[in-house]
């Protein structure tokens, strides 16, 4: 108890003069997170639109396997990643390993999975109302897919807002692939790992904290745009 | 068009494009000059990289990455080449690691010691006992509750020396009173409080830990407790993507008086933490 | 484009030069699904330039025979004939289809209709005009920019016919288009189709209501348990129908 209290105030008063160690930290892990998701999404829409409209032989497999991955626990992304970047591996020569790219690659294998899947099951919902409609007016099955993509556009923020919320939540990957190099690859959740490992719990927890609120800013965000959005009947 | 790509939609566009920009990192920090060092996370932990890494940096203009693992992961990483120098404290492992190839050659820069800490209660009554592996046979005796690394580390690997030299086999009662946590210094140290256990911990991360709750030092100065520091050099022609100079750079400083003097000057509520020995130069 | 204000003609000739691949010939057309069979052989042959209506009783298989015609579906047995041809993409572009109920896209009412206008091909420079002239024909020219879903449910129908004119069909298939809406919507969508039909549009209908079929149809066709009952020009049909299926129906009783 005593230390959640002095969690509390050690939070406010890290955002409140702006420290540049949490600045630094914060501003890392955003954009790694972002630019993961961003990524990710540009890869899982088409992905998850296209499972959903093409038929062809083993769809039912890949689809399965797809939400399975929803589940790939981050320490085994991140090792996976680190194995083809290692200099022991065959995309050392790029010499990524410990530097902020490395991150944002492990969390996109984490997040292309989520953005799949859900689009997938979006773009089928979708298609059960569009698809005779659709094929009367002669789309061929790439428009059929890019036209659900854009119709749905504004659920498929809930996709991303998965994908980003996993991204930005887990220390499996990053500190595998990171080395959580301070200056260099350490973001929020690194860090709590190390201010814990050091028994500075206070501390960790006021890191925890200022890592709920930057995630609850980013979903506000995204949630008053769906909120337009409905009013729209978009959504 | 203006049902077509009205304003929003353009806005929105534009938003992302500005994300994008505003969020590329440095991706791969290519230009400025650096070495990745693979240490062990009780020398992170104890605050010395801190300490003595910027002044390195101010004078030879390289900055240093420490990647702070297990002493096991440190080497294996090492071997896959993915650093440029490797710092750790296990003697043994650091020799066969050059005799196989992997470094160039070992010096000896630093030590410091292990301490047994454990409850106050002290139900094992190892306090003040002088023979370090004599503690340990009390404590297995009593079967008191003992928090291991078991991560490899060279603290681990003391550990176990220990046992050995105590003729008990600890690893037999894992899961009852011998704790296998197969984490680093700190998440053992704050297994240990929570299971008001007994472990062997290095004194630098043990100054610096703040959640100390009621252990305390119980066992220290045994000489078999010295713990010695090694820097080597990772062999740059298994693998050519090492900074070789500017590894070597670091690594003459450390050993040079400068770097030995950084080292000794380190000190947490006026206690020093580590101390400087390497070879004076011939 | 359709030409709006050419005045009301009875006659069934067309005034554009649209050519429809008739005659419409289907031959032993056999749909069966789920181990029922929904339509039971069916021979017929449309070959007139006027509007047909395809009428029943409901299951009779009228929106199943529609999406046989319009290539929607593939039948388990037999063969559809558009001018002595099977149908290939080519041929469906010629045609459009409107479904009982409205299918429009989370789009404002004219980005539906340039979005359909962009799956047939059609050049960009021409979208704007005809997505003009066609929200003007469904007096929908000051909803333009509206969310095309938040429209009536009239509304939304219209907007879906004139979408499919603007394709510039040949041949138009409207599955019971005002089931559901009001007289004044049920009105403006009859006056389109019965103009599309005059420049020369092969207009297919499937609607239960008797009425509408009277102010439309120039060719009936009669379906029951999925198979054609009686087939010819509307007038013959009811005046005289000469089945008991049909006599029955269009007084009013239920059809077993």
């Amino acid at each position: 108890m005593p230390d959640l209290i002095e969690a509390f105030h050690t939070a406010l008063r890290l955002i409140a003069t702006l420290d540049p160690g949490l600045i630094e930290i914060v501003v890392l892990s955003l954009q790694v997170s972002l630019l993961a998701v961003i990524l990710a999404s540009l890869i899982g829409f088409p992905l998850g639109g296209a499972l959903a409209v093409y038929r062809f032989p083993g769809r039912g497999a890949v689809t399965a396997i797809l939400n399975a991955l929803m589940g790939l626990p981050p320490v085994v992304a991140g090792l996976a990643i680190y194995l083809l970047l290692s200099n022991a591996g065959p995309l050392g020569v790029l010499q990524l390993l410990y530097t902020p790219t490395a991150m944002i690659a492990a969390q996109m294998l984490l997040v292309v999975p989520i953005v799949g899947a859900l689009t997938r099951q979006y773009c089928e919902d979708l298609l059960e109302e569009y698809d005779e409609q659709l094929r009367s007016l002669g789309a061929s099955p790439r428009e059929v897919t890019a036209t659900l993509l854009w119709d749905g556009r504004y659920r498929l923020l809930t996709a991303v807002l998965a994908g980003f919320g996993r991204a930005i939540a887990e220390v499996g990957a990053v500190m595998i692939v990171g080395g959580n190099i301070d200056h260099v690859t350490r973001t929020m959740t690194t860090a709590i790992a190390l201010e814990t490992s050091k028994g500075n719990i206070a501390l960790a927890l006021a890191l925890g904290l200022v890592l709920l609120a930057t995630a609850f800013a980013v979903n506000g965000a995204l949630m008053g745009v769906r909120r337009f959005a409905l009013r729209l009947a978009y959504a | 068009m203006t049902w077509m790509m009205n304003r929003r939609t353009l806005f929105g566009l534009g938003l992302c494009a500005a994300l994008i920009a505003a969020t590329s990192p440095r991706l791969v920090a290519a230009d400025d000059k650096f070495i990745i060092v693979q240490s062990t996370t009780s020398t992170q932990n104890s605050g010395l990289f801190e300490h003595i890494l910027p002044i390195f940096t101010k004078k030879t203009g390289i900055d240093v990455r420490v990647v702070a693992v297990g002493t096991g992961q440190a080497l294996k990483n090492a071997e896959n080449g993915d650093g440029d120098v490797v710092f750790v404290h296990s003697k043994p492992d650091e020799e066969k690691f050059v005799a196989d190839g992997w470094g160039v050659k070992r010096y000896d820069v630093m030590y410091n010691d292990f301490i047994i800490v454990g409850p106050a209660a002290d139900p094992a009554q190892v306090a003040g006992v002088k023979d370090a592996a004599q503690a340990f046979k009390k404590i297995a005796e009593a079967k008191a509750p003992f928090a291991s690394r078991a991560d490899d580390s060279g603290t681990n690997k003391a550990e176990l020396k220990l046992w050995h030299d105590a003729g008990i086999d600890a690893k037999a009662s894992s899961g009852s009173w011998y704790l296998e946590t197969g984490s680093g210094m700190g998440a053992t140290l704050n297994t240990a409080v929570g299971k008001q256990a007994y472990t062997l911990t290095d004194r630098g991360t043990w100054l610096s830990f703040a959640n100390k709750d009621d252990l305390k030092v119980l066992v220290e100065g045994d000489p078999h407790l010295f713990n010695q520091y090694g820097v080597i050099l990772v062999n740059p022609t298994k693998h050519p993507n090492v900074k070789a100079k500017e590894g070597q750079a670091f690594i003459d400083w450390l050993i040079g008086s400068e770097g030995q003097a950084a080292i000794a000057s380190y000190k947490i509520d006026g206690e020093q933490l580590f101390f400087p020995n390497a070879a004076p130069p011939s | 484009m359709l030409d709006p204000t050419s005045p009301p003609d009875l006659s069934n000739a067309s005034v554009d030069g649209a050519s429809p691949p008739l005659p419409l010939e289907l031959r032993g057309l056999v749909y069966e699904t789920g181990g029922k069979r929904l339509i039971d052989n069916i021979d017929a042959r449309i070959e007139e330039r006027g509007i047909t209506v395809i009428m029943g009783p409901n299951g009779a298989g009228k929106s199943v025979l529609l999406r046989l015609m319009h290539g929607l579906i593939p039948p388990s047995r037999g063969e559809i004939l558009w001018a002595g041809r099977r149908a290939d993409r080519e041929l469906a572009r010629r045609q459009a289809m409107v479904f009982q109920k409205p299918v429009l896209l989370r789009r404002s009412a004219a980005g539906n209709i340039w979005h359909a206008l962009g799956l047939r091909g059609i050049d960009w420079s021409e979208r704007p005009a005809r997505v003009e002239e066609a929200l003007r024909l469904a007096g929908l020219e000051r909803l333009a920019a509206v969310p095309a879903r938040t429209l009536s449910g009239g509304e939304q129908q219209r907007l879906c016919l004139v979408r499919a004119l603007s394709l510039e069909p040949e041949i138009l298939f409207l599955d019971e288009p005002t089931a559901s809406l009001d007289p004044a919507s049920t009105l403006l969508i009859e006056r389109l189709l019965i103009k599309a039909q005059r420049q020369g549009i092969k207009v297919i209908v499937v609607t239960h209501d008797v009425g509408q079929a009277r102010r439309l149809a120039q060719d009936v066709i009669f379906l029951h348990h999925g198979r054609v009952i009686e087939h010819g020009p509307a007038k013959v049909f009811f005046d005289q129908p000469r089945s008991e299926a049909g006599r029955a129906f269009i007084a009013g009783g239920l059809v077993l």
